[in-house]
């Protein structure tokens, strides 16, 4: 057994009417996932600012991932659309600064998705683990 | 049998797309040539869909097709069996010494019946 | 800087098995702005309420944050009970510790650790808590349908019988829509007149409704329980309210030959007509594009025998203001137009007809008094093919035609197909199909029926092409089953053409701020949850205008809309989602990008005068959200360019030191 494991930190982005109630179902089942994963509720997957991932690579965060619900499904019409194509563009653009397109992810997680949303997040937490600690954006700083 | 390169390759020259056929046959419905054939230009979308190449390859109904496209026109669902038959018929052309007939063949079959069409598309296919 | 208080739930064992709740209150006490940490066994009781209660007026708290469970299961207790307290209740968060923490992770460690990140994060939320309030605003209690037909018909009688004045525009000069042209219903066969006309009669002696015929919105502004709309009534140069639907005009205007609407052009009517016997209101109009009184100043022969004096050759389009509380849109539809559809020869033959058109043919107050004939020559149809799915289901890229199924074609054309083989039993009758789709009660047994008890003759395949020859129709088709290419001799020809929205529901989505799809269908807010909704709040979506609909889901869908609109106009006042999008005005530079991807067209612009420092003032163009009609998706505040949008509840600093606390 490893001593100091490395343990990445994760934030999840997830839409009040599907994504949380997802991550919700995940605990009433006991769908167990890797405590890295922090979650943070907006009402729709397009309140996330494409500065709020910034901001969580310049604090350390090691992988972001927004959930919101399917296309098409979306409570407000067509809010996850416009997350859709944001993030894409934000996504390549990270890629391009040396964020490894791994390490971001959106995905689509109904309420009744429970076991997709912990197994999205395992699979999740094993890709940015895989990948190690993320230095690129991180600001110093920051850091006391 | 199942042809998956033929399939692919009669895709590629004609350019259809099979997966859109709802089989309403309208393509049969409106064909001037159907009592020719013996594969009717639903069942050359729906065989090539299938990967069912070769019984085409060898049908006389490749020759029996007017080229008239009258089914392109109609087809609810832009599926286009005009373009299939004739990618067919270009594979058909294309396998060595599997011509239908040879340049100086052509006289003896022209006749007056003979729709103009044909004639042309005889023609396309020797300059391919 | 917050005076906040924590509250670390047990939840008996469900956190605490999991997670140190001693460990987690006592590490959140040094967080920024906490001046009260504890826990207890069971935060959501009326103990642990009270305890909160307690702690808010012995420690002065401003904020405070519970570390329980999901904030979808007791955030609006914990608001109850800050309000209670005398604080406002925005001014809670909730660290959602056990189905996003004790009840994932096993490791009593792990899930510490968690808690206390996720007990950070939300004190770090709460400290830039504002107060909110809900906005309020009146509602106009009186609902607002578009639309006549059988869906306006119904969603207004259903809103009328709750007690709420209701008013119907329809454009043409009568009520009654699609249904009062056809001649029988399936499954049932039950005259359409009879079961119409008496909910006909029922809108005009309903004091409640009132109708505005011949007329259209062409404006509309406010939003959910305040519309302003102003309607058009167009002049028909008859007094409404003097007419009396005699019908002596209508006998002795000399203009005669023009084409009649209401029997799709099949006969004539005269300039000033009553479109059909039960028409409501029973009132004349007058065709400006056919009388000669209106076009030269001659003739004036209505006038002279009218005798209660209706007739008004002066009449002007008339513009009404009202307010409403609700919308209903029930626009309906139109079958397509068969010019791109040449192969049937609809435009060469007159015995190439659509099903409407037969519909009229087989009624008892149609064109040939019910008597099926050959609209050309007036002779007894022997042989009737029947062609499904024309328009219907086309792809997009055959550029004509419609990509959805029209749903109530196969019904309808099983329905011709019975009733002419029932009526005249000499003739053949045969019916073209791509696939029969007939769920619905009682709709596969009706079809079957057609097929074994009249002997319909189905077949499988799809007419190519129609050329008129002498007398006859030569109908060339394939038969998919007997793989036979078949060549039939048919008398009548008739189109089953797809159906469309109306084309006034376009302009009229534009005027709603109302969403549509592709083909022009109104969206609905939630495709499975709230199919009676549009996504503008207060306006709701009846019949065809949302989707292809037979009668029977025409009026289900009539009623679920109209118990939307009572439960809305039931209310006194409407209270808002406080956390909705707010622009600050220094900072927004007017380039309309929110407006853009707002949904709800729930924010306008206005010409705001500003004081600069040099104490002159300029005038500059900012966006101001309504926040009635706000759903506080925060798709603006993403957008703005300037930041000057942000979202109450939600804002952009507030999920920004969520993320910093994460990341610490």
């Amino acid at each position: 057994m490893q001593v100091n494991e490395y343990k990445p930190l994760i934030v999840a982005f997830c839409c009040n009417w599907c994504s949380y109630a997802g991550a919700d179902l995940a605990g009433n089942n006991r769908l167990n996932y890797p405590a890295d994963v922090k979650i943070i509720r907006v009402p729709c997957s397009c309140r996330v600012n494409p500065m709020f991932v910034l901001r969580a690579f310049q604090r350390g965060a090691d992988g972001v991932i927004i959930c919101g619900c399917h296309p098409g499904d979306c409570h407000y019409t067509s809010g996850n659309y416009y997350t859709r194509r944001r993030m894409a563009a934000l996504f390549s653009m990270l890629d391009y600064l040396g964020i490894e397109k791994e390490r971001t992810r959106v995905e689509w997680v109904s309420a009744a998705e429970g076991a997709k949303f912990a197994a999205t997040m395992n699979d999740f937490v094993e890709t940015v683990t895989a990948l190690g600690e993320n230095k690129r954006l991180e600001d110093l700083r920051c850091k006391k | 049998m199942n042809n998956r390169y033929l399939q692919k390759e009669i895709l590629r020259i004609s350019g259809a797309d099979v997966s859109k056929c709802m089989r309403c046959g309208k393509c049969s419905g409106t064909c001037p040539a159907y009592d020719e054939m013996e594969y009717h230009p639903h069942q050359f979308a729906n065989m090539v869909e299938s990967g069912d190449i070769e019984p085409l390859l060898n049908s006389q109904s490749l020759y029996k097709c007017l080229s008239c496209f009258a089914c392109i026109d109609r087809c609810p669902r832009g599926v286009e069996p005009a373009k299939i038959v004739e990618a067919v018929r270009l594979l058909a052309t294309r396998k060595q010494g599997a011509n239908h007939m040879t340049a100086n063949d052509v006289p003896a079959i022209v006749d007056e019946d003979t729709p103009q069409q044909l004639l042309v598309s005889a023609f396309r296919k020797y300059t391919k | 800087m917050q005076r906040v208080g924590v509250f670390v739930c047990w939840c008996g064992s469900n956190i605490a098995g999991t997670v140190d709740v001693e460990a987690v209150s006592e590490a959140l006490k040094n967080e920024p702005g906490v001046v009260f940490s504890t826990n207890y066994q069971y935060m959501c009781s009326q103990a642990g309420q009270d305890m909160i209660k307690e702690a808010v007026k012995e420690h002065n708290l401003t904020g405070i944050v519970v570390c329980s469970c999901s904030p979808r299961m007791h955030e609006a207790t914990f608001r109850k009970t800050a309000a209670a307290a005398g604080l406002n209740p925005y001014m809670v968060e909730i660290a959602n510790i056990r189905e996003q923490c004790s009840w994932v992770h096993k490791d009593i460690l792990t899930g510490t650790e968690k808690a206390i990140i996720l007990g950070k994060a939300a004190i770090a939320k709460v400290n830039l808590n504002a107060p909110l309030t809900p906005g309020e605003s009146p509602v106009t209690k009186r609902a607002l349908v578009i639309g006549g037909g059988i869906a306006g018909i119904q969603t207004a009688l259903d809103i009328a019988d709750a007690g709420f004045p209701v008013d119907i525009v329809e454009k043409k000069p009568t009520i009654g829509g699609k249904m009062a042209q056809l001649d029988k219903t399936f499954p049932t066969l039950d005259c359409a007149a009879c079961i119409l006309t008496p909910k006909m009669v029922d809108v005009a002696q309903n004091d409640k409704i009132r109708i505005f015929s011949y007329s259209e919105v062409t404006d509309v502004q406010g939003f959910v329980g305040n519309f302003e709309v102003t309607i058009k009534k167009n002049a028909r140069f008859v007094k409404e309210d003097i007419c009396t639907g005699c019908g002596a005009c209508v006998e002795k205007c000399p203009m005669k030959k023009n084409p009649n609407e209401f029997n799709l052009g099949m006969d004539n009517r005269p300039a000033i007509y009553i479109p059909f016997a039960q028409a409501v209101p029973k009132v004349a109009t007058i065709d400006p594009n056919a009388c000669t009184m209106l076009k030269k100043g001659k003739c004036g022969l209505c006038s002279k025998v009218c005798t209660a004096g209706a007739i008004d050759y002066t009449q002007k389009d008339e513009y009404l203001q009202e307010k409403y509380g609700a919308i209903v849109v029930a626009t309906g539809f139109n079958p397509i137009s068969m010019d791109k559809f040449d192969e049937f020869a609809y435009s060469q033959s007159k015995d190439v007809i659509t099903s409407l058109e037969f519909e009229r043919l087989t009624n008892a107050a149609g064109p040939s008094a019910g008597k099926l004939i050959r609209p050309s020559d007036g002779k007894h149809p022997h042989t009737i093919v029947f062609v499904q799915c024309v328009g219907s289901r086309c792809d997009a890229c055959a550029q004509k035609g419609k990509e959805y199924c029209s749903k109530i074609c196969c019904m309808y054309t099983a329905k011709h197909a019975m009733l002419t083989r029932d009526k005249y039993p000499d003739t053949e009758v045969y019916v073209f199909y791509i696939d029969v789709r007939t769920p619905g009660k009682n709709f596969d047994e009706f079809y079957r029926r057609a097929v074994e008890e009249y002997g319909v003759k189905y077949i499988k395949g799809m007419v190519g092409k129609v050329t008129p020859e002498g007398d006859k129709l030569k109908v060339q088709a394939s038969d998919l089953i007997a793989n036979k290419q078949l060549h039939i001799d048919a008398d009548l020809v008739v189109l089953a053409a797809a159906i469309e929205p109306d084309k006034s529901a376009r302009p009229l989505a534009t005027m709603l701020t109302a969403s549509m799809d592709t083909n022009d269908f109104f969206t609905e807010a939630h495709p499975k949850l709230k199919p009676v909704e549009s996504p503008t709040a207060g306006v709701f979506l009846s019949g065809a205008c949302q989707g292809p609909k037979d009668i029977p889901e025409t009026v289900s869908q009539a009623g679920a809309a109209a118990s939307k609109v009572i439960g809305l106009l039931c209310k006194d006042k409407l209270t808002g989602n406080p956390c909705v999008a707010n622009s600050n005005e220094l900072m927004c530079n007017g380039c309309s990008a929110c407006a853009n991807v707002c949904p709800y067209g729930a924010i306008s612009y206005e010409d705001k005068e500003f004081r600069m420092p040099d104490r002159t003032t300029k005038v500059r163009r900012v966006a101001s959200v309504n926040p009635a009609v706000c759903q506080g998706c925060g798709a603006c505040t993403v957008t703005c360019p300037s930041g000057a949008m942000d979202l109450k509840g939600f804002a952009n600093l507030q999920i920004m030191a969520e993320v910093d606390a994460i990341c610490k």
